[in-house]
């Protein structure tokens, strides 16, 4: 067997065999089980049912509509009209017999007003609700004093049709916008997770071996480029059955719970709420862009953290040499996120050209934009000859690196290494 | 001539690491390479793997260069010991075994011959970094041989070894070499090397200061130790013309003289003056010779 796979699959098995990879993997998969079925956990908590709410009508005429208007727009309030005076009702609001306290009563021109009295009042709670349908109510009531039609009312609140069409070619309708927006989004965020938290495994992987001394041994037997890309790639490989089981499970989860929201139905449901990120009928070709981009941004860094991990010798300082990726990685990210606002300015299209930008910047901008084919192609090829450059820069730095020890972490170390790997003048 | 450097030389910056080192390994033999701390014996090991490029001169198994594609014919034992600390002894072993181009099923049953031989096999599949140090020594020195090479490099095999396990080892690289494997072989302990070498090689400061065969050496030097057990006062051959270094011992003395006609000198002048129980004339020791050619002792 060629030691490339030895130590590939080396890598892979030791890794997800490890117990760090299977716990990670559960608690991820526990806390989407979580969030897929989140109703479920909060109803258990909140059991009782309707929250009742005292009302005193001081108008007497007041208090039906209102009923009405609030229980029918939500079914988990209750209105109940009360008699007593508003002391005793109010110990009753402390006491928590009801959830709050509603005075209702006819200002001098004839409309409703409304007190609120509840234990707590917060942002998004009950009262606002309250005074939504309250001042529904003031509309219909003041409109029918005027003397206007129902129907004319109706005419009024009715939204109207307004089109966006954009004549530039390069731009997307608002419409496909949205739609590839969430499979960029999703993209760009798991691209940044995979290069943090699997660019941190390769180097402090690396720095294990180089901390354990095991590093002279294999490369005493194998050559430390073809090391380096096993090591690289079997990472990827565990990375990739790590979000592939995310990915599978999530799905199952979301396919699992909508069918039990809507019965038979179940296909058609799906594919709406898949639509709503944006998952649903983008072209296929973005998938695939997006798959390009994923690899050759992954093979990138993955490259320059192997090469930092070379030049560290313990795993303490992984950490710190790791910095100048992570901060890399950020900025490629926050660029990306300001693009998807704004992906059609200069300053975007500039950095979707800088190798490591490109993954995400470039990506986003054939989500966003209708962008011709070769700037995707020379995209690639600005990537692909960077990977081969820093491949053989980092194959070079490895080779010094993995026999460097010391307490010292600087980047004066790359210079060292490299110097280590070739004859000296 | 199985191995051979050829004003082999290795700067880093300034520093010379090694200095024009030229020397001849022998096929099937041990090959003792002596040299204090930093003086370029791992450096040396490194080049002779291929780890680190030569800055000048030639070094050739064969006469070919060593790459890569022989690595399952050499095996390594670092000084620094390499081992995973979380991997179990069996997959530690097979892991490198593999990467020396072995097969599974072989590799398993080198591991059990080797463990029992060493008489550790049921550390088979506990994790290295709860074995001591000396046990740890034991299943390093069965990662380098596991693949049967025909160039073995010991760099420092028996350190942290108790006695018992020194002879046990010892056993094992003679057998090694009885059964055709070339090995070279460095310590800082002379005695090891003065029972198991036939060459040797002392590096001080990257530079060759003695080589050639052990007899040879100890012949060349010149220098021989003398031991004299008598009955009477010693203590006027200390400024006798031939003797290098006067040591007084409880029952004589042990001198250093410059050559063997010294003791003869000296025989016929003691049996004037009373009995001696012992006179013994001694090749010098390879530790004698290192300290003389190095300037310090390591033993």
């Amino acid at each position: 067997m060629n030691k490339f796979w030895i130590i590939l699959s080396h890598t892979y098995m030791s890794k997800v065999k490890s117990k760090s990879f299977i716990i990670s993997t559960l608690i991820t998969l526990v806390f989407l089980f979580g969030i897929a079925n989140l109703d479920v956990i909060i109803n258990f908590f909140s059991q009782d049912d309707k929250d009742t709410v005292a009302v005193i009508d001081e108008s007497d005429q007041l208090f039906a509509p209102f009923k009405e208007t609030v229980e029918s727009t939500n079914p988990d309030i209750e209105l109940v009209k009360v008699e007593d005076d508003l002391d005793t009702v109010l110990t009753d609001v402390v006491n928590e017999t009801y959830e709050a306290l509603i005075v209702l009563s006819l200002n001098n021109e004839q409309m409703p007003e409304g007190t609120y009295y509840a234990n707590r009042i917060s942002d998004f709670g009950m009262h606002w609700e309250m005074e939504q349908q309250l001042q529904q109510l003031k509309i219909a009531m003041a409109t029918n004093l005027a003397g206007i039609d129902q129907a004319i009312i109706e005419q009024i609140y009715e939204p109207i049709s307004f089109q966006t069409v954009a004549l530039d070619e390069d731009a997307k309708t608002g419409e496909e916008m949205s739609q590839t927006r969430g499979i960029v989004y999703i993209m760009l965020f798991v691209l940044y997770m995979a290069v943090i938290i699997y660019g941190q495994m390769i180097a402090s992987d690396v720095a294990t071996e180089k901390s354990s001394r095991v590093m002279e041994i294999l490369v005493s037997s194998a050559p430390p480029v073809s090391h380096m890309f096993a090591k690289i790639f079997g990472v990827a490989l565990l990375g990739l059955t790590q979000v592939g089981i995310f990915i599978g499970v999530g799905y199952g989860l979301i396919v699992s719970k909508l069918g039990e929201l809507t019965g038979e139905s179940q296909g058609e449901f799906t594919g709406e709420f898949f639509e709503v990120f944006g998952i649903g009928d983008t072209s296929p070709a973005l998938y695939i862009y997006a798959l390009i981009f994923f690899l050759l941004g992954y093979l990138l860094y993955a490259t320059l953290a192997a090469m930092l991990g070379s030049i560290v010798s313990s795993v303490e300082d992984v950490q710190q040499i790791m910095m100048p990726m992570v901060f890399l990685i950020i900025i490629a990210f926050f660029i990306a996120m300001f693009g998807l606002s704004v992906p059609d300015t200069t300053f975007i299209t500039v950095s979707s050209y800088i190798p490591f930008f490109t993954p995400m910047v470039m990506f986003l901008r054939v989500g966003m934009l209708n962008i011709p084919v070769w700037e995707i192609a020379l995209s690639f090829g600005i990537l692909i000859v960077s990977i081969i450059l820093l491949a053989m820069l980092a194959a070079r730095v490895y080779k010094g690196g993995v026999l460097m020890y010391g307490r010292s972490n600087s980047f004066k170390d790359f210079k060292k290494a490299l110097a280590l790997s070739k004859k000296e003048r | 001539m199985t191995l051979l450097l050829q004003g082999v030389t290795k700067r880093f910056g300034d520093l010379v690491a090694v200095n024009d080192l030229t020397m001849e390994i022998p096929e099937k033999e041990i090959f003792g390479f002596l040299g204090g701390n930093g003086a370029g014996k791992t450096t040396t090991f490194r080049m002779i793997l291929g780890l680190l490029e030569a800055t000048e001169g030639d070094i050739r198994w064969y006469d070919k260069p060593i790459t890569y594609n022989d690595s399952h014919l050499i095996g390594y034992l670092p000084e620094e010991r390499g081992l995973y600390p979380k991997l179990k002894v069996k997959d530690q072993l097979i892991y490198l075994g593999k990467l020396r181009g072995m097969h599974k099923a072989d590799i398993l049953k080198e591991i059990t011959y080797w463990l029992d031989r060493l008489k550790v096999p049921h550390y088979l599949e506990r994790k290295v970094e709860e074995l001591s140090k000396g046990n740890q020594q034991k299943i390093q020195f069965i990662s380098a041989v596991l693949h049967k090479p025909k160039l073995l490099i010991l760099d420092e095999p028996f350190s942290g070894l108790d006695p018992v396990n020194v002879e046990l080892l010892k056993e094992a690289v003679q057998e090694l070499k009885d059964s055709g494997t070339s090995i070279v072989f460095s310590s800082h302990q002379m005695g090891h090397v003065e029972e198991l070498c036939e060459h040797l090689c002392i590096l001080h400061q990257g530079k060759d200061v003695v080589k050639g065969s052990l007899r040879e050496i100890k012949r060349s030097f010149g220098k021989k130790n003398l031991i004299i057990h008598a009955d009477i006062p010693l203590d006027f051959l200390q400024n006798q013309p031939g003797v290098l270094r006067y040591r007084p011992v409880a029952a004589g003395c042990e001198l250093q003289i410059s050559s063997e006609d010294v003791s003869q000198r000296i025989l016929s002048e003691l049996q004037e003056k009373g009995f001696i129980r012992k006179f013994e004339l001694e090749e010098p020791s390879l530790n004698d010779i290192f300290i003389e050619k190095v300037g310090a002792s390591y033993e």
